[in-house]
């Protein structure tokens, strides 16, 4: 059984301790934004966990096509292993953005909830992935579940910016909310910002690494037990 | 040009079947009928103009029904083992993929041909113009490229007819709202240069979506 080798212990307590870090700076270190109420001046702060979960969830969904794409050429078990680990964690953050944007919106919009271009897109790139593992759960034999899972991994990647773009559109007759970035950072922020975007990716790298061995360790299980029981 | 001989002997082959047994069409057409029907009543007494949820309506009925017809596309093909014949002949996977997908295409377009009509007189409203027409025709060869595929997939799952729509219907949110949009603004006698935007994302999800599944369908039906 593959066992945690050193490198990964050591990346995992990096992460830890960078993630602590960014917190600290995101809550204490970070100069308040100008301008706003007391309460919005609070709920700025999600920024900092916000833009990278939003980030983390593209990027593990990036991740989940090219290990389908890998996967396709190769027919190598290790590339939808990756595949799949990505995916759920992408799913994880996806909630993560949708839940710290809620909290933001509320005192910032007066709203939880509205239809917007991005909260409306993020809604469906939820349900793109969800169906992604109802597909998976739907089928018993593991090469096929890859084969599929990788061509349904691709096209749900590729259809979130047409996704996107097609909300946006559709909105733009209606009045806009916020544009980009109705506050720009100030430089106080920068360092809490980009030091939080860090930490969060090399928070994804270590979960990916953790959950592709759990994976790997699963398949060793199934081995084994038909090795056990078929003899 | 051998490649196109080999798919229009595969749309042929399920226009035969289908003028044999009328099983995905006939179920098709009540069942786009009765979504028709069905909308009428959800929404008649509190819209005071149905113009206004025309769009919805169609786009829904041919969404609901193209998904019904899906189903049936390969279940027919896997249960009578033709799909094992198909694969076994001498012809490239991506025919069969571009063969069954006119054929789902044609099956759908006929639908409409006959849906539009009865909805123009159900709702007092002018849809017989080639703007319509060319507007619900991109987003039905959208709807069929990514469908048939997808077809492909959902029927070697367990759960088979349960499972299309749910893999379907969050990838084919940009046709939808391209689509209910195009023809809403059609309706309100909007330009057709007007829908310019609307019109190359749905061709460019068209062109997109018939590149990957062309890609990748040879992987879905590998055994």
């Amino acid at each position: 059984m593959a066992r945690a080798n050193r490198g990964l212990t050591i990346l995992t307590i990096v992460a830890a301790v960078g993630i602590l870090l960014a917190a600290w700076l995101a809550l204490v270190a970070a100069p308040d934004a100008a301008g706003l109420t007391r309460d919005e001046t609070f709920a700025q702060r999600i920024i900092y966990f916000h833009v990278p979960s939003a980030w983390l969830s593209m990027l593990a969904f990036g991740v989940t096509m090219i290990g389908g794409i890998g996967y396709l050429i190769t027919s190598q078990r290790g590339w939808d292993n990756v595949a799949v680990s990505s995916a759920e964690i992408g799913i994880a953050f996806t909630l993560a953005v949708m839940a710290s944007g809620s909290v933001w919106a509320k005192p910032a919009w007066n709203v939880w909830w509205t239809w917007d271009p991005r909260l409306t897109t993020y809604t469906i790139v939820f349900l793109l992935y969800v169906s992604y593992f109802m597909l998976r759960s739907a089928m018993d034999d593991p090469a096929r579940r890859a084969r599929f899972a990788s061509v349904y991994g691709i096209f749900a990647f590729l259809s979130v910016p047409i996704t996107f773009f097609s909300i946006r559109l559709w909105r733009t007759i209606h009045p806009v909310l916020f544009d980009a970035k109705n506050f720009g950072l100030s430089s106080g922020m920068r360092p809490a910002f980009f030091f939080g975007l860090a930490a969060f990716t090399l928070l994804y790298v270590v979960l990916l690494l953790h959950r592709v061995r759990l994976e790997q360790t699963k398949e060793e299980v199934e081995t084994l037990k038909d090795a056990i029981l078929g003899a | 040009m051998n490649f196109w001989r080999s798919v229009m002997a595969i749309v042929w082959k399920d226009i035969r079947a289908e003028l044999r047994t009328k099983d995905i069409f006939s179920s098709m057409f009540v069942f786009a009928l009765l979504a028709v029907i069905v909308f009428n009543f959800a929404f008649e007494l509190r819209v005071p103009d149905m113009k206004m949820v025309a769009p919805g309506i169609i786009w829904v009925a041919v969404s609901f029904a193209g998904t019904l017809g899906l189903n049936r596309a390969f279940v027919i093909e896997q249960d009578k083992g033709s799909l094992a014949g198909l694969l076994l002949a001498p012809v490239d996977r991506s025919a069969i993929y571009f063969g069954k997908m006119l054929g789902n295409l044609l099956f759908m377009l006929v639908v409409e041909a006959i849906l539009l009509p009865l909805v123009m007189i159900f709702f007092n409203l002018t849809l017989l113009t080639w703007q319509h027409l060319l507007v619900l025709g991109l987003g039905t060869f959208g709807f069929a490229a990514v469908g048939t595929i997808f077809s492909a997939i959902a029927v070697n799952t367990r759960a088979r007819e349960v499972l299309l729509p749910i893999l379907l219907f969050p990838v084919l949110v940009p046709v939808l709202v391209a689509g209910v949009k195009m023809t809403g603004a059609l309706l309100d006698g909007e330009t057709f240069s007007s829908l310019s935007n609307w019109l190359r994302l749905t061709l460019v999800y068209d062109v997109v979506f018939t590149g990957v599944a062309y890609l990748t369908f040879g992987y879905v039906v590998e055994e």
